[in-house]
């Protein structure tokens, strides 16, 4: 729950707010990566934001998540800042990792975001290692794991939900079954219709819930928490969404067609939330265009930041290999500049 | 480095020097625990951690399913979130199992998160043939992890060190792959009682001096060497460096010694081509290539895998005597 209590009418409005936030941020991103401003691979969250959201407001701030390479919805639903997200996405030193990660590996230990991760299904295991830490240390903790319906077929998800489950640990793991594995159907992937059947092999509890409705899925992560608490060991959650662009910007999608989208689109998990809470009397639509507004100010100013901070300095890039740094590495680096100054020159 | 005040030492095995440095680290640390295949009740396949459930529980000497891709990555896990996990990965032909984890995982998340991260884990695992276990079970795999960016990687070759190491590793916030050769869990010697006794990670032993050449050995083959040393006393003077770390590696002790004996034989039990020996060879050759007075020389296997039948495996397993002709041919 922390600053997101979903039980509450502010609490609400906050998560309609960082859905509405993280639309934002990677529409911008798409943008910038098209203009050619991001370098590498960007992987959007768009059209799953009630996933990440319903999941982290279904937790304290101190619990952990673990995230993957679709992660920008991951760290703005867990708080982290939009500036200094966007700074790593285009390679600045401010950015989260000094712009060594970039966007898929935004993390941030201390807020209790254990990284987008660029290997599919990489994830469980270290939310499992982190859940074994609270566990030992005996605190009021929770760690979460993110994955998506691909990693399902990862042998070390399996790994992961055994040990946790043999081990009764304080862990939710989250799939986010948004249809496709990169560019192939889910179904051509999987033998099961209900990814969280997969708990019945491990004796936890599996559930189903649709991913477009950002309760649906607190509530259920927030029953899974309270589990995981309660010593009664992990919940497998199976959030059944749809991502609305290609797998990575730039993908030719020959997988789908476009009317496919437009179905799903008729569910969006913004739209439907927001007329949800028209509905009831907390907002109206002028409150949500005001919102809209607000949060388009958010990530216009963290592009703003993010432009103006500065690169890294390439010597930067032999920083942080080491806590105890190996000395091999400043002697090979030394050698590439026989002059001491620029790379290169003519000695 | 903490430092020794206390000089008393206690003749022990190298099986012993581990588990004292595993004790006293477990003593001094909440965060630290063991955790692996039969470490607990059991007290592991080569009896390392035998007692330390009894003394520990069974909380923190956790016996774990065969699931290596997930302990190592719980490690993991719980390192980044600043516990100081021990895994034991029983051989170490099984880390190819976990290596993702350790790789993409272990290997990178400081560095890929700007160096925000620590990552205190300790990876023990077992190496080296010479008991008929095959090539499944024989292996010597430490080059690959001593190459990997982003990971220490140590071999202790006595008892002194292997506390000393280990418990350096364990106190370390950086990845550390400990390598223990199967073959010399039973070797006595000499080891610092002291619980605050350690040893710098990066830092070589001359464990002979000598001036006709230098033997640069790791595991088994330094005790093979020294005893080959003492053979050839008043015949040929050996000076053997055992670089005790791998990653880093001591440069700067090895190519002093070759400075003084112009020769370099480097014995270890990986495989030869793209090997520990050729890292040694190389460092010499870009430091110290006018030392030389000989081609350096590489003891090894072969590139073969290690194969079951006593006589085969005898066969391509690096020994004294092949450490012996290696240094005929350049003395």
């Amino acid at each position: 729950m922390g600053t997101m209590n979903i039980e509450t009418a502010e609490g609400r409005l906050e998560a309609l707010r960082r859905m509405c936030t993280i639309r934002e941020f990677d529409d911008t991103a798409s943008e910038l990566f098209a203009d050619g401003e991001i370098p590498g691979f960007v992987h959007l969250y768009i059209g799953e934001e009630a996933v990440a959201v319903g999941a982290c407001s279904a937790l304290e701030d101190d619990d952990y998540i673990t995230s993957t390479h679709r992660g920008h919805g991951h760290c703005i639903a867990k708080g982290l800042d939009p500036e200094r997200m966007m700074a790593e996405l285009l390679g600045k030193r401010d950015g989260y990792c000094k712009g060594k990660g970039g966007s898929m590996h935004i993390a941030d230990v201390d807020a209790g975001m254990l990284g987008a991760n660029g290997i599919v299904g990489a994830g469980p295991p270290l939310a499992t290692g982190a859940a074994l830490g609270i566990d030992q240390r005996g605190e009021d903790r929770v760690a979460l794991a993110f994955f998506g319906d691909g990693a399902v077929a990862q042998g070390q998800v399996h790994e992961a939900l055994n040990l946790a489950a043999t081990w009764s640990l304080p862990a939710v793991f989250v799939i986010e079954n948004n249809q496709f594995g990169e560019g192939t159907p889910v179904e051509e992937q999987h033998h099961l219709d209900n990814l969280s059947e997969t708990a019945e092999a491990y004796d936890i509890p599996g559930i189903t819930v649709d991913g477009m409705d950002v309760t649906a899925v607190n509530e259920a992560v927030a029953e899974a928490r309270t589990r995981a608490r309660n010593g009664d060991g992990p919940t497998l959650v199976e959030a059944v969404t749809y991502r609305y662009r290609g797998h990575f910007e730039g993908d030719p999608q020959p997988y789908r067609d476009e009317e496919d989208v437009e179905e799903w689109r008729e569910r969006d998990p913004i739209e439907t939330f927001f007329q949800r809470l028209r509905d009831r009397g907390e907002i109206t639509e002028e409150e949500f265009e005001a919102m809209r507004s607000e949060v388009e100010t958010t990530v216009e100013e963290a592009v703003e930041y993010a432009r103006d901070a500065p690169e890294p300095e390439p010597e930067d890039a032999y920083e942080d290999m080491f806590a105890d740094p190996a000395p091999e590495i400043a002697q090979f680096a030394e050698r590439l500049r026989a002059d001491g100054g620029e790379r290169g020159g003519d000695r | 480095m903490a430092q020794a005040t206390d000089q008393r030492t206690a003749t022990t095995t190298f099986r012993e020097a581990i588990r004292t440095a595993l004790r006293e680290e477990m003593e001094r640390d909440d965060g630290v625990f063991l955790m692996g295949e039969d470490v607990g009740d059991y007290g592991g396949v080569f009896e390392v951690t035998q007692g330390l459930a009894d003394e520990f529980g069974e909380e923190r000497v956790r016996d774990t399913p065969i699931s290596e891709a997930g302990f190592v990555g719980a490690g993991v896990g719980a390192a980044a979130t600043g516990m100081r996990p021990v895994v034991e990965v029983m051989f170490s032909d099984f880390l190819g199992v976990s290596a993702e984890q350790m790789l993409n995982q272990m290997a990178k998340m400081r560095y890929m998160f700007g160096g925000k991260t620590d990552m205190g884990i300790t990876i023990r695992t077992t190496e080296g043939g010479g008991m008929g276990a095959a090539s499944q079970h024989s292996g010597t795999l430490h080059t690959w992890f001593a190459h990997f960016p982003g990971i220490k990687a140590v071999a202790p070759a006595t008892p002194e060190a292997a506390k000393g190491l280990l418990k350096s590793a364990i106190r370390s916030d950086d990845p550390v792959m400990f390598f223990e050769d199967k073959m010399i869990y039973e070797r006595e010697g000499e080891m610092p009682t002291d619980a605050d006794f350690t040893l710098p990670i990066g830092e070589a032993s001359v464990e002979r001096e000598g001036e006709d050449v230098t033997v640069v050995a790791t595991q088994r083959l330094v005790g093979e060497s020294l005893s080959l040393a003492d053979e050839l006393e008043g015949d040929v003077s050996v000076e053997v460096v055992d670089p005790r770390s791998l990653y880093p590696l001591d440069t700067d002790a090895i190519v002093e010694s070759v400075e003084k004996t112009g020769r370099l034989v480097v014995a270890d039990e990986s495989p030869l081509s793209y090997g520990t020996h050729a890292e040694v060879v190389a460092r010499v050759v870009e430091s110290g290539f006018f030392s030389l007075d000989a081609p350096p020389q590489r003891v090894g296997v072969p590139d073969t895998h290690i194969p079951f039948s006593p006589p085969l495996e005898d066969e391509v397993l690096p020994q004294a005597a092949d450490v012996r002709t290696a240094i005929d041919r350049v003395v």
